[in-house]
């Protein structure tokens, strides 16, 4: 019989660009370790995971979405963000020294396996719906299904 | 292993990562291993030093063989053996 595999289990309620950035590797180092790994995308974690840049309904919903975009290359860091200069010079940075683009590592945590899920009342809050989302992840869960995982992980982390 | 057996030892699989930073040599490393028959030894070109420590502690936990580390101008070969 196989044995049970370890378990990583990761609450992400930052949309910060570097933050993020850690969130993954961290995410794909741990299947590499052979380790089941899921990742519980909350509030502002939201705008890493949406394939549509501009979303919400209400007036609120949709003054929030543009202050604060979607889309994983729109991402600002958490420090000098300086109204997307910041990111700017970041991925130009990046790129100088062989890092992964963001939407790369996202892709790589999509393809080996990482479990994402996004959190429903955040989706609701943010009006952020099911099909604003990128392909390849769960469907929304609440925390719930989060202090489950967890509760069966080896490790767990909040970004 | 030392340093003259590991310049002789032919890998059942050699991939280059090198050019790319953390994570990539690690989930090269992870990705390939899988092409290579048990008992057989994947060879990990990196010029990431970080990786130096890293596939060591991954071949570590996953229960396979860390042979050793030959230094070349600019990169790594760091050997791992499948041993199950």
């Amino acid at each position: 019989m196989e044995e049970e595999k370890e378990k990583l289990s990761m609450a992400i309620l930052s949309g910060d660009m570097d933050k993020i950035m850690g969130a993954l590797i961290m995410a794909t180092g741990a299947v590499a370790f052979d380790m089941e790994v899921t990742m519980f995308f909350t509030f502002w974690g939201l705008r890493a995971i949406q394939k549509k840049k501009h979303t919400g309904e209400s007036f609120f919903g949709k003054m929030l979405s543009l202050l604060n975009p979607g889309g994983i290359d729109n991402l600002d860091p958490s420090k000098y963000a300086f109204g997307g200069l910041g990111r700017w010079m970041f991925k130009k940075m990046m790129k100088k020294h062989n890092v992964t683009p963001l939407h790369e590592l996202l892709q790589n945590a999509i393809d080996m396996g990482v479990n994402i899920v996004p959190c429903q009342m955040s989706m609701d809050v943010m009006e952020i719906k099911k099909e604003d989302l990128i392909d390849g992840i769960g469907e929304p869960v609440g925390v719930g299904t989060f202090i489950a995982e967890a509760s069966e992980s080896q490790v767990t982390l909040f970004v | 292993m030392t340093e003259e057996e590991l310049k002789n030892l032919k890998a059942d699989k050699v991939i280059d990562a090198r050019g790319t930073s953390c994570p990539g040599p690690l989930l090269a490393a992870k990705k390939s291993i899988a092409a290579v028959p048990v008992g057989g030894v994947l060879e990990v070109l990196s010029s990431d030093p970080g990786t130096n420590r890293d596939i060591p502690l991954w071949a570590k936990k996953m229960k396979y063989e860390h042979l050793g580390i030959l230094e070349e101008p600019g990169y790594w070969r760091i050997f791992v053996k499948k041993t199950k």
